[in-house]
């Protein structure tokens, strides 16, 4: 017997179900050594939750993906688990978020019938992200947090706009190339095969030898070198290649002026994921990502908070950074020793200093992965991992199943800047790559992650929606 | 476009493959060597929540350090969590520099660091999981040290506002019974003026001078010298030297104290009277190889072998202009070395404790003991879990020549440098010794001593730090050591 998707759905949200409960359980055990009532029927409303918005999918996104849904909230649940044990009185307020989350998935459901509407707005929903964007350097509103502009405070809210806009971005690039992929490159019937590695082996002698720009900056040049020379055989259109500058040039303004490097690796690899499902042209990567790593260099020697961030990853444990930049990702990876194989159980890691403080800093948010790698242990940490593997799964292979250019695009371009985010965040917490403050999504304390990726997560289910729909009846008719 | 998602969708399994495997790195293969990374405080502060072991004095009653506890009291494991443990030291300065502090800013110092194993209550793998099966609360184990306060009291009332230091020690077993450094500190204070006391240059309070100072020796190196002299058959009791001053000794000329000119003496003479030039004389016939020898046996050359931190220790030796430890190959002045002193190319540096040991080694007839500050480890359940027992650190001399050497020392003390260290009823075996410092503008006075001299019981060696030019080991050191030998030896010592 085959289940129909809803009801995969529904079992789908048992180990939720399970999780949740044994969760809490074992924080309130540790802390109070007997389960107070209240904590459980916070639990108990939180799956209620859950269930709702099972039963609304189920009502108006019947055809949808079965587990991307039950996937979202088994993070969901899992963060706040995490975060009720980091801190209790915080959990409340992400359950609220999580709450308000939901409802902006709905909305964004009732509201956007078709897909395709999101089209016609593009070039609106562009500059809506770029003014998001800029938002955190404006007078007034704008808030500093660790030397980045991330935030921005109205009034008693606060929220980090760089979460919405990296859907503004993804929406309107997944429009954008739909139309002109085709038109970018006007492929040419003689091209000569070998130049773009004779142009490569050029750089390759005139930035080694002549130029002396020692390995990873010769690498760099050879790599640009040869994919211009292919993208140039390829006859591309300059007129369309605008808008696509003005993004890399949008990632350096984040980098300089915005002073967050995760946002805009995070942006730019999914505009290069995109750019590259668009095309299949693997030379526009190579240019793009040159592009982008030559500018971060370049930036990364002149711009003293740039240096800084590569210094403190390159050298942790040095004594003058130990304590002051490095602290952080230095207090990460001791808590993640700390955790070993299989952690120290819920509840258990040392957060707290005696006597008051923290030991690990922003461990609700930035460092959530180093304490759940401590509590639950490497194996814990391999289970969360494969948890964000199997939503990117689902969200590409909703992407696969979609009828046309545009909703493939887009799903494809939600789920790799839902993966890179996983990526920078968890190999920033692992020194990877430089720690960044970027949230882990669902899981992090943050109104503005739960809230941007529950309408991430809408968009997919509806291009699932309609994609498996399609399926279903051409299936039917055959 | 298909074709592209899936290989985007191949690149993440990859990516997250990174993710997976650098956090096995840093949980499993790379995890010691960041626990071990000194900017890890988590043991440190987990360790806070653990009572840590008492430390007693050689009584076994007079407790040195305990803890205060803060935070909830009950015994449930929220309490427990919450729970710390603070460290106060009741005697305060007394035990300042052997027991050392251990507070969670400041980190450990002392017995407190050395032994922190067992203080700490830490349990080999086995042990741990086997606690925790019963969910017993990790406990620290007790230490009983071998230090005596009242003559510790003494031995600090007797340094009194100077600075210096005095080490006594059991020649037959190296349990050491006090540890003086002056000026000392209030480990309780550790907290509050840490910064204060470890920046003040001049008196330097957190340096334990018993066993990290170096200092010339003085004439109390002659010991040494006779020792070698006297087991290698190059000098005894009765042959007669020649105490003639000056005297050239590598081409230069040296004098004896106040230039005096003894003659023709006795080797027994040239110690009671300190005679420079017979000593010089005696160390250049030893040779340097055999002097470094000696030397080696009687524990220099090494950090000493005490239970007691090593950063906090120094090894006493022939030093070099850049202070590294010269051996019997390089050219050093042997004649001036054999007298406590040494030239431009090595000179003889010591601890107040390499001293102690080199008197404890002729009141033990040669012996050399292992120093121990531990005497044993109790756990709170009673059980004795180590006990350190007298151990041979080396044979230095024959029981003939230790003997010998042991008359000559007594007769220092009865009628010659050393008279002001005579105790009544307890007869005293030592030697004096007054380094210049500085270029002559200050002294360092030195007075090593065993007692009682038949079957000695107790050897000290006690120093003063930059003591105005007249101030000599016979008038300003030897003194100090009678309050403290009255201390530890008790009635026989007229105390």
């Amino acid at each position: 017997m085959v289940l129909s998707p809803r009801l995969r759905e529904l079992f789908a949200l048992i180990p939720v179900t399970a999780l949740v409960g044994a969760g809490f359980l074992a924080v309130l055990i540790t802390r109070t050594d007997d389960a107070s009532n209240l904590t459980l029927t916070y639990g108990a409303v939180f799956l209620g939750l859950c269930v709702f918005g099972h039963l609304f999918i189920r009502a108006r996104l019947p055809d949808a993906d079965p587990y991307l849904y039950p996937l979202a909230v088994l993070l969901a649940a899992f963060g706040l688990v995490m975060i009720y044990r980091i801190d209790a009185a915080k959990a409340g307020g992400q359950a609220a978020v999580f709450v308000l989350g939901l409802a902006l998935l709905v909305v964004t459901v009732l509201f956007l019938r078709d897909i395709h509407a999101l089209e016609r707005y593009r070039y609106t929903i562009a500059a809506a992200g770029i003014a998001l964007l800029l938002l955190p350097r404006v007078p007034g509103i704008g808030e500093r947090v660790n030397g980045a502009y991330l935030g921005i405070g109205l009034g008693p809210l606060s929220f980090q706009p760089a979460e919405f806009a990296k859907l503004a971005i993804i929406v309107f690039l997944a429009s954008y190339l739909r139309d002109t992929a085709d038109v970018l490159l006007r492929p040419v019937r003689n091209q000569v095969w070998w130049l773009p590695w004779a142009a490569g082996a050029l750089a390759l002698l005139v930035g080694g030898l002549l130029l002396k720009l020692g390995v990873p900056g010769t690498a760099l040049l050879v790599l640009f070198v040869s994919s211009l020379t292919a993208v140039l055989q390829e006859r591309p259109s300059l007129k369309h290649f605008g808008p696509l500058l003005l993004v890399w040039g949008l990632a350096m303004v984040m980098l300089i002026f915005i002073r967050d490097l995760g946002s805009s690796l995070m942006f730019f690899g999914g505009f290069l994921g995109l750019l590259y499902v668009a095309t299949g042209k693997l030379s526009l990567v190579g240019i793009g990502a040159t592009m982008f790593l030559g500018g971060a260099t370049f930036f990364a020697s002149s711009v003293s908070h740039v240096k800084e961030r590569i210094d403190v990853w390159s050298e942790p444990f040095a004594p003058n950074l130990v304590d002051d930049e490095g602290y952080q990702i230095a207090q990460s990876l001791f808590a993640q020793a700390d955790g070993g194989l299989f952690g120290q159980g819920f509840g258990q890691a040392l957060l707290d200093l005696p006597g008051g403080g923290k030991l690990l800093p922003a461990a609700e948010t930035d460092l959530i992965y180093a304490v759940i790698v401590n509590e639950i242990g490497l194996f814990g940490a391999v289970a969360l991992v494969l948890a964000y593997l199997l939503f990117t799964l689902r969200g590409f292979k909703t992407a696969l199943q979609a009828p046309d250019d545009f909703s493939k695009l887009l799903a494809a371009g939600l789920t790799a800047v839902f993966a890179l985010q996983v990526f920078v965040i968890v190999g920033g917490v692992t020194k990877v790559i430089p720690l960044t403050g970027v949230t882990l999504p669902f899981v992090s304390y943050g109104g503005s992650s739960i809230i941007a990726n529950m309408v991430l997560l809408a968009l997919l289910l509806i291009v699932s929606d309609g994609a498996r729909r399609d399926r279903r009846r051409r299936g039917g008719l055959v | 476009m298909n074709a592209q998602i899936v290989k985007l969708f191949v690149l993440f399994v990859v990516l997250f493959a990174l993710l997976v495997g650098a956090t096995s790195w840093w949980t499993v293969f790379g995890a010691e060597e960041l626990e071990d990374n000194p900017a890890n405080r988590r043991a440190l502060i987990e360790e806070q929540t653990i009572p840590r072991g008492l430390i007693y004095a050689r009584d076994g009653r007079t407790v040195l350090a305990k803890n205060i506890a803060r935070g909830p009291r009950e015994d449930t494991p929220r309490a427990r969590n919450l729970r710390t443990f603070v460290r106060t030291y009741p005697e305060g300065p007394l035990f300042g520099h052997a027991l050392g502090y251990s507070f969670l800013r400041n980190g450990r110092r002392g017995l407190e660091q050395s032994e922190n194993g067992p203080l700490a209550g830490e349990e080999n793998e086995f042990q741990s999981i086997f606690s925790q099966v019963r969910s017993q609360a990790r406990e620290g184990r007790d230490v009983v040290t071998t230090l005596d306060p009242a003559a510790q009291r003494a031995a600090l009332t007797a340094l009194g506002a100077k600075k210096g230091a005095i080490v006594a020690l059991e020649p037959q077993t190296g349990r050491v019974r006090v540890m003086a450094s002056t000026p000392t500190f209030d480990p309780n204070q550790i907290p509050s003026r840490f910064s204060q006391l470890s920046t003040d240059k001049e008196g330097k309070p957190l340096n334990n001078r018993a066993t990290q100072e170096l200092y010339p020796p003085g004439s109390t190196f002659k010991v040494v010298t006779a020792a070698a002299a006297l087991d290698t058959g190059k000098a005894a009791p009765d042959r007669t030297f020649d105490g003639s001053s000056p005297q050239t000794i590598s081409g230069v000329p040296l004098t004896n104290f106040g230039g005096q000119n003894f003659g023709p003496v006795s080797f027994t003479e040239a110690l009671t009277n300190s005679v420079n030039t017979v000593f010089a004389r005696l160390g250049e016939s030893v040779g340097r190889r055999t002097l470094i020898r000696y030397m080696d046996r009687f524990g220099f050359n090494q950090d000493p072998p005490l239970d007691y931190p090593g950063d906090q220790m120094i090894a006493s030796g022939v030093r070099g202009d850049r202070g590294q430890l010269l051996k019997g190959n390089a050219g050093f002045d042997v004649g001036r070395v054999a007298i406590g002193q040494g030239g431009g190319e090595g000179q003889i540096l010591v601890t107040p404790l390499q001293m102690a040991m080199v008197a404890g080694t002729v009141g033990n007839r040669g012996r050399l003991m292992r120093p121990t500050l531990v005497e044993r480890v109790v756990a709170k359940d009673g059980r004795v879990t180590d006990r350190a027992q007298p151990d041979l650190q080396s044979r230095v001399m024959s029981q003939r020549a230790a003997d010998q050497l042991g008359q000559m020392m007594k007769n220092v003390v009865k009628e010659g440098t050393g008279t002001a260290a005579a105790l009544s009823g307890v007869e005293v075996a030592g030697k004096t010794g007054t380094a210049e410092v500085r270029n002559a503008q200050a002294n360092q006075p030195w007075f090593i001593a065993f007692a009682p001299t038949n079957r000695p019981k107790i050897a000290i060696a006690i120093t003063l730090e930059d003591q105005p030019s007249g101030a000599t080991g016979g008038q300003t050191a030897a003194p100090l050591a009678k309050p403290v030998l009255q201390s530890l030896l008790g009635k026989e010592a007229g105390g």
